[in-house]
């Protein structure tokens, strides 16, 4: 029997499709003091000399690990909060977090699975200092009632129409409320299993197929309601 | 199917929907979505939100000054743990 299409082919953390393109000769070639590469790039084979030299100290080899991933992890936050001034602050920490870490990094997984990681982590951190307390997330992640998707059952509920308008979905996944877009960008997004998430959360597990239903209903709803972002601009 | 399951009012089939789904059951196979044309729709939407949200991935580049700034505090950080 085949399986829903939503819970599943979603990339894997480190994984998703963000990073392909240049090799690691362009992206070293291309970095000059504050200057990085103008084009996503993955983590290639012999990405493992830069990563030990990077971990031995190497200041030039860090500055080639934040050239290589800075828009994964930037983008991540920013997917995150939602906000272009707290999304720059938490990379710079993220790779703070790196340069401070990346000795105790083993390799039992992809170093982009253990970067994406602690950025998530990162962000997390940000979240719980800013008032949203994940330890009781079941209630703290709940938006306000008026903030809730409207109940989709009993009444005429038009469905969307055609094919999504990617600016309007981007923006109403921006306008989503913190919980909901936080749960939403890790599983749907981000490629996390909802046990992962309860576990970086801290929150059970039908608690994070709830929000993530919840965030769903929500981007439909607003869909609906605005399907062109074009021509509200 | 039973007719327990095809008998669910849409409150209470939507009530289920986020477990079904989280757990990778094929929803659409659902007994009540299969005879009910406003949860046939709404599942329909879920999952095409879901995949276009996938296939989403905007690439964001960061300010280089931002590189200039971590920098920066890597080596004020060196600084003072060579000092102390």
């Amino acid at each position: 029997m085949p399986e829903s299409r939503i819970p599943h082919q979603v990339p894997q953390p480190g994984t998703a499709a963000l990073e392909s393109g240049a090799p690691l000769q362009q992206a070293a070639s291309e970095l000059s003091g504050a200057a990085t590469p103008a084009s996503p790039v993955s983590l290639p084979a012999g990405d493992d000399g830069v990563l030990a030299r990077a971990q031995a100290g190497d200041h030039h080899a860090f500055a080639q690990l934040y050239s290589l991933h800075k828009r994964r992890i930037y983008s991540l936050c920013l997917r995150m909060v939602g906000n272009i001034a707290e999304a720059e602050d938490l990379t710079q920490e993220a790779f703070l977090q790196l340069h401070r870490k990346i000795g105790t990094f083993r390799g039992d997984s992809a170093f982009s699975t253990w970067l994406h990681r602690l950025a998530v982590n990162v962000v997390l951190m940000q979240l719980r200092k800013k008032g949203l307390s994940l330890i009781s997330l079941d209630e703290a992640m709940e938006p306000a009632q008026e903030e809730r998707p409207g109940r989709s059952f009993g009444a005429a509920d038009p469905a969307l129409s055609g094919a999504i308008d990617r600016l309007a979905l981007q923006k109403a996944i921006d306008e989503l409320p913190a919980g909901y877009r936080l749960i939403f960008v890790l599983h749907d997004i981000e490629g996390y299993e909802h046990n992962e998430i309860a576990a970086m959360l801290e929150c059970s597990i039908g608690n994070s197929k709830s929000q993530l239903h919840k965030a769903r209903l929500k981007l439909r709803e607003t869909l609906r309601m605005h399907p062109q972002e074009e021509g509200r601009r | 199917m039973t007719d327990e399951a095809k008998e669910l009012s849409c409150a209470a089939f939507q009530a289920q929907l986020p477990e079904l789904i989280g757990t990778g059951a094929n929803a659409a196979e659902h007994p009540h979505v299969q005879s009910c044309e406003l949860c046939s729709a709404l599942l329909n939407d879920l999952e095409t939100i879901a995949e276009a949200a996938r296939q989403l991935f905007p690439i964001e580049e960061p300010p280089d000054a931002l590189w200039e700034q971590i920098e920066s505090r890597i080596r004020s950080e060196e600084g003072s743990a060579h000092e102390g």
